[in-house]
């Protein structure tokens, strides 16, 4: 596997992203970088959201390599490139930002063929309208990891075989990791 | 046995596997429709003892999460309890004292063996041999009366604490573990004997429940199962933690990818563990065993960390989110097993059920940790 072309092409679709996204919200006012978020303060305001783009961050802290933020349409393109560089899909997540009215879709990726290397790739989507295309049709193993987020959060994986309850009883009608769940 | 169904009529019946059934080892159903003995289709259907565990991590404290851990995977609860504090060590910035980084080591090898050892047990049971799971169950309760005498508990450990361990280990422990190695190396070659080399196993498990690399791959298998597709992947030599590079062991590893191949891996795995456990004891440091400052309020720097441990069936990872609180803001277990298995219905098709039982077996699922 080659590390630099991975974080090249990672790169170049973040910063398609990026321009996109300028170009959509000229108007509005553009947020800080935050950059590494350890270094806030203890009792700052909730850091802004990332904007998009790769961050290379401290292994022995964080514990990946590479730290991708793109947009929720371009995770189909991440997971093709990871997986030409012969990488592996760990797990899927999601983590509920309700102060920003968004929810984050969070992608695991390590290399099994060789010195370790991990990539974490994310994408935030509106938290009315979560949305956001599946990566099964790239990973096989995605499926299930899916659709335990689509339990967990009620995140819709466009274009889903099956995207049904997996762990949750087929009847529920609840996401209990989003943050106004109160219980059941 | 050809792994092709034979009839031509498309008269297929559905099959219900579970949710109680003997060999799916715990809560799990398995929709299967057949064409006569051939698997064409096998759908897992899990969430039966689904407990939010994830959940469960938001609205505790770090340390109230601790016991937790003892309850994804019961049969090596000490790796996940490993994970667990390494991570919010690293978080927080504990060092670990030295010995016990070593009592980690030796207790963890030890859990290991034992699960492997009650996986041999179960899986050659399952495939219709019942006088290994009494020898097997012999050798285990010998590792969990040693356990049981610096943990506490048998299964449900919850031994490790942020910046070392619970209690020190006495030299009774460790002269223990050595007798227990002692004993074990004349019951392996035993069981090979009588197991190994029998020509029905080999039969039922030679070429049956192929699975490659690459699928391992799609899937995100790991362990025993991705070992056994002949990769040389384990996270105590690929992404070394705690003392491990200090030891000197190997990774067994196996190019068959056939049920043959995993469980030859577990079983010179448990060889490679005792290695490990005999070095760690003719090493073990004298010292604390809990670092001196650990705060009772650990309050991690906001952001989010990962950390990932070999487990006895593959890597176990945990995602910890932190808003600067004494409480994760999300907390995600990826649990090996959920990715071993997900492979299990693409691999099954054709397979004769009789095979996808014996495929199943080798797998080593645990099925709480799949649900979590």
């Amino acid at each position: 596997m080659n590390k630099e072309n991975v974080i090249q092409e990672l790169q170049a679709l973040a910063a398609e992203g990026m321009a996109e996204q300028r170009e959509e919200a000229s108007a509005a006012p553009v947020a800080e970088p935050a950059g590494e978020e350890e270094a806030k303060p203890k009792k700052a305001l909730p850091p802004e959201p990332r904007r998009n783009g790769v961050l290379e961050v401290e292994y022995a802290v964080r514990g990946v390599h590479l730290d991708v933020q793109i947009k929720g349409d371009q995770v189909v393109r991440a997971a093709q490139i990871l997986d030409e560089a012969g990488m592996t899909l760990e797990a899927i997540t999601g983590v509920d930002w309700m102060k920003d009215q968004e929810l984050e879709v969070v992608y695991d990726y390590s290399y099994t063929g060789g010195p370790c290397f991990r990539v974490v790739v994310r994408a935030r989507i509106p938290r009315h309208e979560p949305t956001i295309p599946t990566v099964s049709e790239v990973f096989a193993g995605a499926n299930w990891h899916e659709r335990e987020t689509f339990d967990f959060f009620g995140i819709h994986f466009e274009g889903h075989p099956q995207l049904e309850y997996l762990l949750l009883p087929e009847d529920c009608d609840f996401h209990p990791l989003l943050k106004d769940f109160k219980g059941c | 046995m050809s792994s092709q169904p034979l009839s031509q009529n498309q008269e297929y019946f559905e099959l219900n596997l579970g949710p109680q059934h003997p060999a799916t080892h715990g809560v799990l159903r398995v929709k299967l429709l057949m064409d006569g003995e051939y698997i064409v289709d096998a759908e897992p259907v899990l969430g039966y003892i689904h407990r939010m565990h994830e959940l469960m991590g938001e609205n505790r404290s770090w340390a109230q999460y601790l016991p937790n851990m003892g309850r994804l995977d019961y049969l090596s609860a000490l790796s996940y309890n490993l994970g667990y504090v390494e991570l919010v060590e690293k978080m927080a910035g504990i060092e670990v004292p030295e010995r016990a980084e070593y009592i980690r080591v030796i207790t963890t090898e030890m859990n290991r063996i034992s699960s492997h050892l009650l996986w041999f047990g179960a899986f050659v049971l399952d495939l219709g041999g019942f006088t290994p799971l009494l020898y097997a169950f012999d050798d285990r309760e010998q590792i969990l009366d040693l356990l049981e005498s610096v943990t506490g508990s048998r299964l449900t450990y919850c031994y490790y604490l942020f910046g070392g361990c619970y209690n020190d280990v006495e030299d009774d422990f460790l002269s223990g573990c050595l007798a227990f190695i002692k004993r074990m190396r004349t019951r392996l070659p035993m069981y090979h004997n009588l197991v190994t080399k029998n020509v029905i196993l080999r039969q039922r498990l030679e070429g049956v429940g192929p699975v490659s690399a690459e699928m391992c791959r799609k899937y995100g298998a790991t362990g025993p199962v991705l070992r056994g597709s002949g990769i040389h992947y384990d996270l105590r030599k690929n992404e070394p933690y705690s003392i491990y590079p200090e030891l000197d062991f190997d990774v067994p590893v196996y190019p068959e990818g056939d049920s043959m191949a995993r469980f030859m891996v577990r079983m010179d795995e448990m060889e490679q563990s005792m290695r490990i456990i005999e070095q760690a004891i003719a090493k073990i440091p004298e010292g604390p065993v809990m670092a001196e400052k650990v705060p009772k309020m650990i309050k991690p720097a906001a952001g989010d960390y990962y950390h990932a441990v070999e487990a006895a069936r593959g890597t176990f990872a945990i995602r910890a989110v932190s808003d600067g609180k004494n409480q994760a803001y999300r907390m995600k277990l990826r649990s090996p097993t959920f990715s071993n298995l997900s492979l299990f219905q693409e691999a099954s098709r054709g397979m004769l059920l009789a095979d996808g039982l014996a495929f199943m077996g080798s797998l080593d699922l645990v099925i709480p940790e799949i649900d979590r």
